[in-house]
């Protein structure tokens, strides 16, 4: 997409693939051995006397951390210093710039999160007390520096997401993105708002009153970046040639999934409503609706997107679109119910409930199955393509930007010249060819 | 679209590509800009990692300024000023090697690169006098720290010797590589050779000036027990007996949130009310439980050791710009590495800039 030959630092790069794979060992290894008692979030002072192998994961973390950092620190780099001639910041793609905005919450954010869970090996190892209550330390300290990262952390996640939804969307539409740098801005707003408002996790905590309002009002700033994205989006869209093939189904699908994520969210970052609804069901299901209906849908769509690109192979398009069918249904069976039990005060970690909650759980469950079922689906007909799918054309879809003019795959060194730079986003001189079988761009 | 592909298919272009020059920058410039770039966001990362311990200082020492105050009574000025003016030497040498580097002056890149990496391994000399003196008289982190009242708060010795047992393999190891060098009459390895052995061997230089400026202070090293303890406070002129008759009631039986209430309570008394001597006894006698004291050192050890884990980093890729040198690979166009490295460095000095007033001269 950028047009380079490489990324700024390859060896780096490298480096930080070997690091995360020394991380997902140790994390295997923490689920063979004892596996891990202390939820995601390793709490004090629980994580200090819990005596599962929390030394193992935090040392997961800790080079897990090292590898985002590294990756996230090559892309900076890479995008600000290799763009070639012609590709003005203005003239990237918007997936460049979600993947700009999520490394800089990945320099910024990371190593806060390095540092504390060296702090809590530590506090297990030889006992330092920063986060003991036994030793004058003080628990929720840790809860603010975990925090710190760990809200930034679920921006990571999406952002990339909504940089592969600002593509789908135009190249699906044929139609230029609509307010190109509003979504430029708006993904670089929220990976500055996502700094300011990891005390939102902790209103239940013990908070000053004062801190917790601010709190939530920078929350609820968060909201404006994201719906200036759906509703660009949907602009997008207007009077649009819009193709409904399986990458345009499973965008459509995120942004009705991650719409009803964001809304309720809302809920959870207003104070009053936060206290009845924390650590319920109800953040379960908000959560997954960004995360697994955001992002996961998200991804789908840019696998299903770049597939032809990364394998030279088409897919069955009617069993995509079957497939996204299917995952869309199945999520939602899954976590609508849960909203309801949430508010209904069903508890999150508990494992047995009461009598009344029964059949929103068994619905929940079901919805789960049939999301399996069609996640599957999904990874056969992408299995499928690769043996018996078509030869794919360069451009498919009638895509404007860069990694669409070389074939595919694209050869090794596709870029060693600088390629010529036009908007990524002009669909004018986008044309299709029959024989081809995909679109190619006049001269 | 097809010209790019077929372009791609007569390969790979090395024309006017330098060895130094990596194939996918297209000139010196852009490699060194993004390199430099790429530095200076890695120690953006630095700086926030050890944010995280800035913070918890200024956390604890807000809620217990006299714990802060007492504890860094023990902790030897001298030592901590000698090692500042050594690393802010090194950050001399260091500037400097990047200038020969730009100059293609060999001889001096390296002898500068050897003088900072000399200073480098008197700091640890000296910090591993500092730690080993401390454990040996309980002064140890968190639920691990003793109590500095009882006797018989010395411990075990011969930490010290524990620390030196590596830096003496390498020592050993350089110095055969170094004589290896010379029989082989091989110019680069003596390069190489020559100034790791003479930065080796500083850091026991660093050990012996350490010992030495600290047995001017033994005299109170070995007192304290009182001595160290009623210092900050003898010029008020309270009587040690009462101190230790508190230390002991206070270790028997407050648990640490009583502790901490009663030192918060006793905290707002100094600040209302101007202090009096009886007054002053209770927060040092609570002062001095593993709750307290223990996580003074236990930010005291994360921060100069998470600092000391970097000056061994700084000294590895250093000993790295070494032997790039000693090949003659810097030159005006191609000098990235050792001016990435001396910003590093410097950022390395910078931050103990910060931790020498903030742990050591407490008033």
């Amino acid at each position: 997409m950028l047009g380079t030959k490489d990324v700024a630092f390859p060896r780096l790069n490298l480096g930080s693939f070997y690091l995360w794979v020394t991380g997902f060992c140790l994390f295997v290894f923490t689920l063979f051995s004892s596996g891990i008692d202390t939820g995601w979030t390793f709490y004090t002072p629980y994580s200090i006397e819990a005596k599962s192998a929390v030394e193992a994961a935090t040392f997961g973390v800790f080079i897990l951390g090292f590898s985002s950092i590294f990756t996230g620190l090559n892309f900076i780099v890479t995008i600000n210093t290799m763009r070639p001639p012609g590709m003005s910041w203005f003239k990237m793609p918007l997936f460049l710039w979600a993947i700009y905005a999520t490394s800089i919450i990945q320099v910024l954010a990371t190593p806060v999160l390095g540092i504390t869970v060296l702090l809590l090996a530590l506090e297990r190892i030889v006992g330092i007390g920063i986060f003991d209550p036994a030793l004058n330390g003080d628990p929720v300290t840790f809860q603010h520096f975990f925090w710190f990262y760990s809200h930034p952390a679920v921006y990571i996640m999406i952002l990339p997401a909504m940089g592969i939804i600002s593509e789908l969307m135009s190249v699906h539409s044929h139609k230029g993105i609509f307010g190109y740098r509003m979504i430029a801005y708006s993904s670089i707003a929220i990976a500055l708002f996502g700094f300011l408002v990891w005390g939102h996790h902790m209103f239940t905590s013990g908070m000053a009153d004062v801190t917790t309002i601010v709190f939530s009002a920078l929350t609820f700033t968060v909201s404006i970046p994201s719906a200036i994205k759906v509703f660009n989006w949907i602009g997008t869209m207007y009077q649009g040639t819009v193709a409904l093939n399986t990458p345009m189904i499973y965008a459509l699908s995120f942004i009705f999934l991650f719409t009803i994520g964001g809304l309720t969210g809302l809920f959870l970052g207003a104070l009053s409503t936060d206290m009845h609804l924390h650590d319920t069901y109800f953040v379960v299901a908000h959560f997954h609706y960004v995360m697994m209906g955001g992002t996961l849908v998200a991804f789908l769509g840019g696998l299903f997107h770049w597939w032809p690109k990364m394998t030279g192979k088409m897919f069955h398009d009617g069993a995509g679109i079957f497939s996204a069918a299917i995952v869309f249904v199945g999520f939602n069976l899954t976590f609508l119910p849960q909203f309801v039990l949430g508010t209904r005060g069903m508890p999150r970690r508990y494992a047995s409930y009461v009598q009344e909650f029964q059949q929103l759980h068994q619905l929940s469950t079901i919805g789960a199955m049939i999301l399996g079922f069609g996640l599957l689906v999904a990874g056969l007909v992408l299995l499928h393509s690769i043996f018996y799918g078509k030869r794919a054309p360069a451009n498919p879809w009638g895509g404007a930007t860069l990694e669409w003019e070389c074939a595919s795959p694209p050869p090794h060194d596709n870029f060693s010249t600088p390629p010529h730079v036009d908007d990524p986003y002009d669909f004018s001189k986008i044309e299709y060819d029959g024989k081809m079988g995909g679109y190619y761009k006049k001269k | 679209m097809t010209d790019i592909a077929t372009h791609a298919a007569d390969g790979h272009d090395h024309h006017d590509h330098p060895a130094w020059l990596a194939h996918h920058f297209d000139d010196a410039e852009q490699q060194f800009d993004a390199g430099k770039f790429g530095m200076w966001l890695f120690l953006v990362t630095e700086v926030l990692f050890f944010s995280g311990m800035f913070c918890a200082y200024v956390m604890y020492r807000n809620r217990n300024p006299e714990v802060f105050e007492f504890c860094s009574t023990f902790l030897n000025e001298k030592l901590g000023a000698i090692n500042t003016g050594v690393l802010l030497f090194s950050s001399l040498t260091m500037a400097w090697a990047v200038r020969a580097a730009q100059l293609k002056q060999t001889k001096t890149l390296i002898g500068m690169l050897g003088a900072t990496l000399g200073c480098a391994a008197i700091f640890l000399g000296v910090k591993a006098v500092e730690y080993s003196h401390k454990w040996e008289i309980g002064l140890l982190p968190g639920r691990l720290y003793r109590s500095q009242l009882e006797s018989g708060a010395h411990g075990e010795q011969g930490y010290l010797q524990m620390l030196c047992v590596i830096p003496a393999i390498i020592l050993v190891i350089l110095a055969v590589y170094y004589v290896y060098s010379l029989v082989l009459g091989s110019k680069f390895h003596q390069r190489v050779a020559g100034p790791l052995v003479v930065a080796a061997a500083c850091f026991f230089g660093g050990v012996g000036l350490g010992r030495i400026l600290e047995s001017g202070e033994s005299h109170d090293a070995h007192g304290a027990a009182h001595g160290h303890a009623a210092d900050s406070h003898a010029s008020h002129g309270h009587d040690h007996a009462a101190d230790a008759t508190h230390s002991a009631e206070g270790h028997g039986t407050a648990g640490a949130g009583e502790s901490l209430s009663l030192v918060s309570a006793k905290k707002k008394d100094l600040n209302d009310v101007f202090v009096s001597p009886q007054e002053e006894v209770v927060p040092n006698a609570k002062v001095n439980n593993q709750g307290m004291a223990g996580l003074f050192f236990s930010i005291y050890y994360c921060m100069t050791g998470v600092h000391a884990v970097h000056i061994i980093g700084g000294m590895v890729v250093i000993s790295w710009l070494i032997v790039k040198s000693a090949r003659e690979e810097f030159h005006s166009q191609y000098f990235g590495p050792v001016d990435n490295v001396g910003l590093y460095w410097h950022l390395v000095d910078f931050i103990w800039i910060y931790l020498f007033p903030l742990l050591y001269l407490i008033t």
